[in-house]
């Protein structure tokens, strides 16, 4: 910066104009990306240094809690265990997946678990009842129901997020004419209220102008009380009878599917990497090196392999039945994964929520619709909050009263931010949730092994993990804007 | 040098509630030139620019844009014109990197609506490097990690990358070294001379006085006077824009009082 000051004249400008490849060779230098791996390495460890750790903190973190409970239980590295450990970051992780979306643009939502509670009970009141949700609930409340939702069609429709408007306007049919009998229709009424519930939350704080910290924390609250008046006080209303939800987290893929799903999920993804790095470097533009790129597509295949390999094992303790699989949760939890990537990275409404979380007034500036971008960021964690929903649904059996009342908001967000996504808005990726969700849910899962110890601990340490997360994240917001 | 205007305001007027902010303004822009506006702290600056960007609605007063009437309702007719503004706070997000910034809003995509991203960075390597602007090492940093001088080089880039006829630079150097700042005035020079009409808002009256070609003091929420920016000295503009008038020029001794 300091060294090309010459302070050569304006007159004499016509030398400088003249732009000579030379000239641009040097001005944009770093543009035509690491030459190969080892520069590339250089380069990400620059990254590191600088506070931009991605996910590797978070990788390092899973590594250091597997050392340690495989030395506190012969259990944890077992077979079963590993496909245990995945069905619970499956919830954790969808409903993170969501929240990256809402901390992208600097905003929190606390009520994402009880929301996916009152969309949970909405699914498991439908099938059990034969889709008539006007007889479980009685007329008062499901008119109540559809009143906010039709409502809140009107809301989305208002603020141009047509596709929300048109997923709640087909919940509320599949309300309205019982469709909820078919299995694949209720879960769709679950997020469709999840829709819902997004969109209100949405309008108030990006249209009324409410903190979305107290909005979320009252209806955090008053979800409670809509899930109980859904359920009532007695026992949860099971989802076990319905195979489609039941197995979701309770069912395997056949083994030869996983190997194809994966083999095929892993040549999409060298092919695209590949591909761009290819064209790139071929239109001068700035690219990762061929091989950087055939190395981690190696990497991410061979870490995805042993998975696929180990869950494709039987993993039965007894010799009567076979288990084996890879757990449907897995493959839905890519799914999500894989489209809501692609939206942030590859389309403007991404970059759109970048740039919010970024600098709200720039967006303005620019012509973005802010208060459309921040409703929308909402309407898709609740939303996401519902599949969440259905996925712990199928994980308990049921759906109790309390569902979601507990720990699943703060996994969900304490899987983000250890994943790498900041607090502070304009920093992160959907990758963060889920790899953050593998490494929230390992705690319980290694501590509960341990024999004899009180869950007292368990709270305590996963809590102290969420604050050193958070204060990373604080510390390497700081440090960029310190030097 | 042109003779006719590219932007031109007729005695247009503004008031907030009581308050007369603007009283019958009338500028002149001309293509390949810099008209610096110059005024004390309310004199009415942020008001006059924020009339022509299109967020503030006159009261009264016409627009010319190349000669003919237009009506400046929102940002967008602004934006649709060919007037762009860089403000004073820089209108970048740090989070993202220089390509996506010049970019925002206007993304280029492709047929499956996808983002265009080797397009919009061909685009911004070329539109910087013809202002010259080297010392940026790469297009795809985050803004984040660039100098006060380099951002604020960005933010004009980013200006000139639509095809605009008119850039209103508010400010460009209040924050900036000395270094930098001689940087930023070479290239409010730059695009004049790439035949630009260039607005420069500063209180800077030595940058004013060699970087621009007109000087229009503001005082009161009144055009005080125009004058060549050769012609001037700098002792002349500052009493232009705390008194309303120096000897010859300026407002009549009754209105520039009138205001007090």
């Amino acid at each position: 910066m300091t060294t090309d000051n010459k302070g050569y004249s304006v007159a004499s400008d016509a030398s400088v104009l003249e732009s000579t490849p030379e000239a641009d060779a040097a001005a944009f230098a770093s543009d035509a990306g690491p030459r190969n791996v080892v520069d590339a390495f250089k380069g990400y460890v620059a990254k590191v240094r600088g506070g931009e750790g991605g996910a590797l903190p978070a990788i390092l973190g899973a590594l250091v809690l597997v050392i340690i409970f495989a030395n506190t239980s012969d259990v944890f590295l077992s077979k079963g265990n590993f496909a245990n450990l995945l069905q619970q970051a499956a919830q954790i992780s969808v409903l993170g997946m969501g929240m990256v979306f809402v901390l992208l643009i600097g905003e929190i939502d606390l009520s994402a678990g009880t929301a996916g509670g009152v969309c949970a009970a909405s699914l498991a009141l439908a099938l059990n009842n034969d889709g008539d949700l006007q007889a479980s609930l009685g007329t008062g409340v499901f008119v109540a129901l559809m009143l906010i939702m039709v409502a809140t069609v009107v809301l989305a429709a208002l603020s141009k997020l047509w596709i929300p408007a048109v997923i709640i306007a087909l919940g509320i049919v599949v309300a309205v004419a019982h469709l909820g009998t078919t299995q694949l229709l209720a879960m769709f009424l679950s997020v469709a209220v999840g829709t819902s519930i997004g969109t209100l939350i949405g309008f108030l704080v990006a249209r009324v102008g409410i903190p979305s910290f107290i909005v979320t924390l009252a209806l955090f609250l008053a979800w409670q009380g809509v899930l109980l008046k859904f359920i009532g006080t007695g026992a949860a209303i099971p989802t076990r009878n319905f195979d489609l939800v039941d197995k979701i987290e309770n069912g395997y893929m056949p083994v030869v599917f996983a190997w194809v799903v994966w083999a095929l999920a892993m040549l999409a993804y060298l092919g695209t990497t590949a591909y761009r790095s290819i064209s790139r470097r071929r239109e001068g533009l700035s690219a990762e090196p061929l091989d950087l790129v055939l190395v981690r597509a190696g990497a991410i295949a061979v870490v995805t392999g042993i998975a696929v390999f180990v869950l494709n094992q039987d993993r039965s303790r007894t010799v009567f039945a076979k288990i084996q699989g890879v757990p449907w949760a897995v493959l839905i939890v890519a799914i999500v994964f894989v489209f809501w990537t692609y939206i942030l990275t590859r389309t403007q409404y991404g970059r759109f929520l970048y740039a919010v979380g970024g600098n709200r007034q720039a967006a303005r500036r620019a012509g973005i619709d802010v208060k459309r971008i921040r409703m929308s960021a909402f309407v898709i964690c609740s939303g996401m909050a519902g599949l969440a929903g259905i996925i712990g649904a199928s994980y308990l059996g049921g759906v109790p009263s309390d569902f979601g009342k507990n720990t699943d908001v703060l996994y969900a967000v304490g899987a983000a931010v250890i994943g790498g996504t900041s607090l502070f808005g304009g920093r992160g990726k959907v990758r963060d949730a889920v790899i953050g969700a593998i490494v929230i849910a390992m705690i319980p899962n290694g501590l509960n092994l341990i024999k004899n110890i009180s869950s007292a601990y368990v709270f305590l340490v996963t809590g102290l993990v969420l604050l050193v997360a958070a204060g990373a994240d604080a510390l390497s917001r700081r440090s960029p804007a310190e030097d | 040098m042109a003779d006719t205007p590219i932007l031109e305001l007729r005695k247009v007027n503004k008031s907030f509630g009581p308050v007369q902010v603007l009283h019958d303004i009338d500028l002149s822009v001309y293509p390949g030139q810099v008209t610096a506006l110059v005024g004390d702290n309310g004199a009415g600056k942020s008001t006059l620019i924020k009339c022509i960007a299109g967020i503030h609605h006159v009261d009264s007063g016409e627009f010319f844009f190349g000669g003919n009437q237009v009506t400046l309702g929102s940002p967008r007719d602004a934006a649709a014109l060919g007037i762009e503004i860089v403000y004073q706070d820089l209108a970048l997000a740090d989070n993202l990197d220089i390509v996506q910034n010049m970019f925002l809003g206007r993304e280029s995509k492709n047929r499956l609506r996808q983002l265009d991203e080797g397009a919009m960075e061909a685009q911004a390597r070329t539109v910087l490097s013809s202002l010259s602007v080297r010392t940026v090492k790469s297009v795809r940093q985050p803004v984040s990690s660039l100098s006060g001088g380099q951002r604020q080089t960005v933010a004009i880039a980013k200006a000139v990358l639509w095809n605009s006829k008119v850039v209103i630079l508010d400010e460009p150097t209040a924050a900036l070294g000395v270094a930098q700042t001689r940087q930023v005035l070479d290239l409010v020079r730059r695009l004049a001379d790439r035949g630009l009409g260039v607005v420069l808002i500063s209180h800077n009256m030595n940058d004013v006085i060699e970087v621009s070609d007109r000087i229009d003091a503001l005082y009161l929420g009144r055009i005080a006077a125009e004058v060549k920016a050769a012609d001037a000295s700098v002792s002349q503009v500052v009493e232009l824009i705390t008194t309303g008038r120096s000897g010859d020029l300026g407002l009549s001794r009754a209105t520039a009082d009138a205001n007090l």
